[in-house]
């Protein structure tokens, strides 16, 4: 017997160990603390299946699900000067840039991109809470500016996910003063008479809700999202008093008029399709099965694109 | 008597000695102590010609927050006439934190509006610190659309904290109140030119400085976050806003360089508040210059330079 439990079954054993067993299988979620596999939480876009908590999800990841056939073309964003300030805290800016880099794979905290919507086509604008908070520096001005920019150009409606701490404090003023550059990107739609839908997802606060977040001509929220000017934390220091259940999440500004709409994310795409579709005069989509797109995607090619 | 700032003890003592001296001689005529007063009167003026001249950030956030600095109102009744109050958002409350009514200019009618912070603890607390709530920025959108209709040049005078953080604001929509607010600055028709007179703080300054020409006065800031703050994010410690004031990069003298502000109006030597009539003086002489810049541009071209000036804004960062 010794020689099977103290030499067979450790060799068992350590073989079985030894599998690579990859990491991330299992996601907890936040609110309820329930097990989600990644898979079937990434098939509800990072929804729990469980308690319908939205957890974060990736521009790329939501444009994966949103698009027809998850095809989409990012949209070129002119690329800022980087560090205007040669700004220093704790950290260089620069240092922090290529950590969140890193970190998410991508270049800034705003993708753009181009495709079609239950065969409708639009632009859409995705900000990266895991990027800096999505802070609102230089680029994001001149993502929102370059989508406006591609949405008038080809007659499209925009359709924005906000989701930002605020503005970019490593920009200092300029990080400030995207508040009037996106309100200027913002008028050139509304000039054009098309449609800017606005989906507010957690959290969006600080000067991206006193800016582009604020002005679309539909204002949609995910559940439960914390959108707000002033924190609660800043508000409960000034005004020395608790604040009441549910301040200053989505509901809370449904309740409050603030907002047009609260919508699951997983019936999300639906409903923006409805929507852009009325504001654009278009015929109802259809829906059910439908043909899968063909090898091109159904757009036009970017101008000024060098062909690869 | 003069509130003296923290950097400013050394010429309190200086003033306070010249002052004592001179109240002693007055009671006592056969003093003579002229000279010697007239000494420490120089080491003091001096002194302070020393201290102004390179003012480090922080040390321009406390001047640019004095209490004795000119504020909107002292601006309004030196510089302008008939200045009619108009009050209310029509819609909630009305706002004393935001100042703005019909009002001449050189004669000319104009349409002024400002921050307000308060002169003494009762109109402080009245003015709630110069700290807008939404019906302050719905108030300042219904003015600049009154003024858009009529053909009246709009000034605006920045001087706030910030927009107020509370309960009652949010529930009433502080950030759609600002966003609505620069979106109508970035609309109007008219002439628009802003003078940041004190603390330009975030969105709730955004929200009345987009404008044609923006001025600063020279130990004004204007920043996208309290020095404060600032340091209590990054730095996870709110007494290393020096530090913060430093990387902020808030200053008039900074803010040109990247294009923010079109001029730096001058102040007397050591602040605003030290010859308040003087600088009262160089505001409405900029006013009028910035006036003059933009009468002859059309309602087209007036909107057109707006958008343009702040979409150019970025093209240049600060020298190493």
């Amino acid at each position: 017997m010794n020689w099977i439990t103290n030499y067979v079954r450790p060799r068992i054993n350590s073989i079985f160990s030894r599998r690579e067993v990859p990491e991330n299988l299992w996601t907890k979620c936040d609110e309820c603390g329930t097990m989600l596999f990644h898979r079937e939480l990434a098939e509800n876009l990072n929804v729990c299946t469980h308690c319908d908590h939205h957890m974060g999800i990736t521009p790329r990841a939501r444009f994966e699900a949103l698009f027809d056939g998850g095809i989409f073309v990012d949209v070129k964003v002119p690329a800022p000067i980087a560090d205007p300030l040669h700004f220093k805290d704790q950290k260089k800016y620069p240092d922090r840039m290529k950590a969140a880099q890193k970190k998410t794979g991508e270049k800034e905290a705003m993708l753009v991109a181009e495709g079609e919507i239950g065969r409708t086509p639009v632009i859409c604008a995705a900000q990266d809470f895991s990027f800096m908070g999505g802070s609102m520096g230089m680029y994001v001005g001149n993502a929102i500016i370059a989508a406006a920019q591609r949405a008038v150009d080809l007659k499209r409606p925009l359709i924005l996910f906000s989701a930002a701490g605020g503005a970019r404090m490593q920009e200092g003023i300029l990080s400030l003063m995207q508040m009037p550059r996106t309100t200027v990107a913002i008028q050139m739609l509304k000039e054009a008479n098309l449609p800017y839908i606005v989906v507010l997802t957690h959290p969006t606060t600080g000067g991206v809700t006193a800016s582009y977040a604020m002005l679309g001509d539909v204002q949609i929220a995910e559940p439960n999202a914390l959108i707000c000017f002033a924190g609660p934390r800043v508000i409960e220091q000034t005004i020395r008093e608790k604040l009441p259940e549910g301040f200053q999440r989505a509901e809370y500004l449904l309740d409050h008029g603030m907002l047009d709409r609260v919508t699951s994310r997983t019936k999300m795409r639906e409903e923006l399709i409805g929507i852009v579709r009325m504001l654009m005069g278009l015929p109802p989509a259809i829906t059910g099965e439908l043909p899968k797109p063909d090898d091109m995607p159904a757009i036009e090619k970017p101008k000024n694109t060098p062909s690869k | 008597m003069t509130q003296y700032l923290n950097f400013e003890k050394p010429l309190a003592e200086i003033e306070g000695k010249a002052e004592e001296l001179r109240a002693m001689a007055r009671q006592n005529e056969e003093m003579d102590v002229e000279q010697e007063a007239k000494a420490l009167d120089k080491k003091a003026s001096d002194l302070l010609v020393e201290l102004y001249k390179s003012l480090t950030p922080w040390r321009k956030c406390q001047v640019a927050r004095h209490p004795e600095r000119p504020h909107c109102q002292d601006y309004i009744s030196a510089l302008f006439t008939e200045f009619t109050p108009l009050a209310g958002d029509r819609n909630f409350a009305e706002d004393d934190a935001v100042m703005g009514g019909l009002a001449r200019f050189n004669d000319q009618p104009v349409m002024v509006i400002g921050h307000e912070k308060g002169n003494d603890t009762k109109s402080r607390i009245e003015r709630n610190f110069g700290m807008a709530r939404p019906e302050g920025y719905r108030k300042a959108i219904r003015l600049m659309e009154m003024a858009d209709k009529f053909g009246l040049p709009i000034i605006t005078l920045v001087d706030t904290p910030g927009a107020y953080p509370g309960k009652g604001a949010e529930e009433r929509g502080q950030s759609e109140a600002i966003a609505r607010s620069t979106e109508k600055c970035l609309q109007v028709r008219v002439p628009l030119i802003s003078v940041v007179i004190g603390e330009g703080g975030s969105g709730g300054a955004v929200a009345f400085a987009t404008a044609n020409r923006v001025a600063m006065l020279e130990h004004s800031v204007y920043s996208v976050i309290s020095p404060e703050g600032c340091a209590s994010i990054l730095w996870k410690d709110a007494e290393k806003m020096r530090e913060a004031a430093e990387a902020l990069r808030l200053t008039a003298q900074d803010l040109a360089q990247l294009g923010v502000n079109d001029r730096i109006i001058r102040e007397p030597m050591g602040g605003a508040h030290r010859d308040r009539d003087a600088a009262i003086k160089s505001v409405g002489a900029a006013i009028s210059e910035m006036l003059a810049e933009l009468a002859k541009l059309s309602g087209d071209k007036l909107v057109q330079q707006r958008r343009k000036k702040f979409l150019d804004l970025g093209s240049k960062g600060l020298a190493a």
